[in-house]
């Protein structure tokens, strides 16, 4: 069992809000991403429930019970921190022990923990290693190990693979996400990377300026954005954004397309742009383009598109997918 | 050129070193070969460097006429164990410091540090007629407690300086791995503090070995530690130059053997804060 549930959490810094009143309910088994820019409050967030920030006012609730004055070790949580934090001067056997041992088991329960934990994550040689002597993926591996003999309620992850480079990132991730099919447990995960989020998450909260812009199923979230900052935060490249008359026709303040959901004709369509830049990815084409009285746009095109710089053409936004937000930046109808 | 310029540069600089060194050691090289003259070499004129008649006669007579080793007992006694219980105060004063500091914690660093800045003069009255009442004139745990007082701003300051360089997250994995506040002290923070640990302990033992101030004042006997047992070869009847190096070499030597051995210890200790 391991449902999380916060009810109206907020944490002051110094007269500062940096969580402003956050409602959230994690169920049993859910992979739950907190994603947000730099500063919105994730991490915070991510500690708060740990325990290892007191909350200023509100209530932390694990399977039901409230957690608020409990202190970290007490909320049978595991986490996984960026750096890593391993204890450096013991190996890596003591290292996935330690928890069990502070936790006075049995020496031969023990024993046979740390080595499944070690087999499940490909560890097995390396139990006498000091962490010094690992590879940054490895040292994740014994951090993510640590976490797991505990039998935790839940794991927290916080922006565990920003250490490592890209191609490492995305096997671990995978990794996690086979981690988290076996086991079933729940899992809050932090990250900046809103890629990493929409790969991994069941449910995806994002963050802005510390309150919950909005909560949702990725898709959910890349289909029907509540506000503008989802729109912009969600999706790679970022949603193009136009004002003025093109918007008011459609009854808006601004509206918004994804690169993807824009059509592009050399003859006609609705907003004449010049082409500035096409990036070829192989897979795809990214043309960027200056729209006449708007601004800056993006293009996803399937395949390679034959654009050059400097080129004249017309883009139509897909009618649709547009996305329509009010003068507050809520979303407009449906 | 190049190659030859560095050289000389090399040559200088070690030339320069090496007379730096010898300028501060020759107190030490001066008073080890007078504690090997005979009273009247000792303060012949011309000195005497080499060319002397060496004789031991004086550490015969230093120990024939007073006890070195209850002395050096109670020096070890006192340095050692006034810093030991400054550890256990210390560690989890600095702890809390460096690891739970508010708004009050930069102040109160200050203030500790402050309390060094006073002559210890300036309360010698007061703390003597404490001792008085109390009963603690010439007794070890009174000395004991006064050392102990007077080393831990410098104690918990040290171990707070080398707790700040230890990242945060371990000792919260700790917590979040189910170990008491104790056991985070002792199974993580500790181990790897070690040195930062042992070289602050090492340049305590030497600060309280080495206090003359307090022991000389609040000693005569029975806790006297081997600064009372330099201080009383310069008696009224006379100074005796020989016997007071060959005391004073006595006095130095288990504290000049411990120093070499925790030379590395020490360096780190001494340069603490300033190799990050």
């Amino acid at each position: 069992m391991g449902s999380i549930e916060l009810v109206k959490v907020r944490k002051d810094f110094g007269g500062f809000a940096v969580i402003n009143g956050v409602d959230l309910k994690v169920e049993d088994g859910e992979f739950t991403v907190f994603v947000g820019p730099s500063g919105c409050g994730k991490s915070t967030l991510l500690r708060l429930i740990a325990g290892l920030e007191d909350i200023s006012s509100g209530q932390v609730l694990i399977d039901g019970k409230d957690v608020s004055r409990v202190g970290p070790s007490q909320r049978g949580l595991s986490m996984v921190f960026q750096s890593y934090a391993l204890y450096p001067h013991m190996s890596v056997r003591n290292n996935i022990a330690f928890a069990l041992k502070m936790a006075k088991q049995p020496k031969d329960v023990i024993e046979q923990k740390v080595k499944k934990a070690a087999g499940i994550l490909n560890l097995t040689d390396y139990l006498e290693r000091k962490p010094r002597q690992l590879s940054g993926g490895q040292r994740q591996r014994v951090a993510i190990g640590r976490a797991i003999v505990r039998e935790p309620k839940a794991f927290l992850f916080d922006e565990p693979l920003s250490n490592l480079d890209a191609a490492l990132r995305v096997q671990m991730r995978l990794e996690i996400g086979d981690l988290h099919q076996s086991l079933k447990t729940t899992m809050i995960y932090v990250t900046h990377d809103q890629v990493e989020a929409m790969t991994m998450a069941d449910k995806i909260v994002v963050l802005n300026k510390g309150e919950v812009a909005q909560i949702g199923s990725p898709l959910e979230l890349y289909n029907r954005p509540q506000n503008l900052f989802v729109a912009r935060f969600i999706g790679s490249p970022t949603m193009n954004i136009a004002t003025g008359p093109s918007a008011a026709k459609r009854g808006a303040t601004t509206i918004g397309i994804r690169p993807e959901h824009v059509d592009v004709s050399a003859t006609a369509g609705e907003w004449p742009a010049k082409v500035r830049l096409a990036e070829h990815l192989g897979s795809d084409t990214y043309v960027h383009v200056e729209v006449d009285d708007i601004g800056p746009m993006t293009v996803r095109l399937g395949g390679e598109a034959p654009n050059q710089p400097g080129q004249r053409i017309f883009v139509t936004p897909q009618e649709p997918r547009i996305h329509r937000f009010d003068q507050q930046g809520l979303r407009v109808g449906g | 050129m190049a190659l030859q310029q560095t050289v000389g540069k090399r040559v200088g600089m070690t030339a320069l070193a090496w007379i730096v060194g010898f300028l501060i050691f020759f107190p030490i090289l001066w008073t080890f070969l007078t504690s090997f003259k005979s009273e009247l070499d000792a303060f012949s004129l011309p000195p005497k460097f080499l060319f002397f008649h060496w004789t031991t006669e004086n550490y015969a007579e230093v120990q024939s006429r007073s006890d070195y080793f209850s002395f050096a007992w109670n020096s070890i006694i006192l340095s050692v164990g006034a810093n030991l219980v400054g550890l256990i105060v210390g560690v989890p004063a600095a702890w809390s410091m460096a690891f739970a500091p508010t708004k009050r914690t930069k102040d109160l660093l200050l203030w500790m540090l402050s309390t060094k800045m006073m002559p210890g003069v300036g309360v010698f009255a007061a703390v003597y007629f404490i001792f008085q009442y109390l009963g603690l004139l010439d007794n070890r745990i009174g000395i004991g407690f006064l050392l102990f007082m007077a080393n831990l701003p410098i104690l918990i300051w040290m171990l707070y300086t080398y707790f700040k360089e230890i990242p945060v997250d371990i000792l919260e994995a700790a917590r979040m791995d189910g170990a008491s506040l104790v056991n985070e002290i002792i199974y993580v923070l500790t181990p790897m503090a070690i040195p930062g640990i042992a070289s602050t302990l090492l340049l305590c033992i030497i600060l309280s070995w080495n206090e003359a101030f307090w022991t000389l004042n609040l000693t005569t006997s029975h806790a006297a530690p081997l600064t009372a047992f330099i201080a009383s070869y310069s008696s009224p009847e006379g100074l005796f130059w020989a016997k007071l190096s060959a005391a004073s070499t006595l006095a130095i030597a288990p504290i000049l053997v411990l120093g070499w051995f925790c030379q590395k210890q020490l360096v780190r200790g001494l340069t603490f804060g300033a190799v990050k």
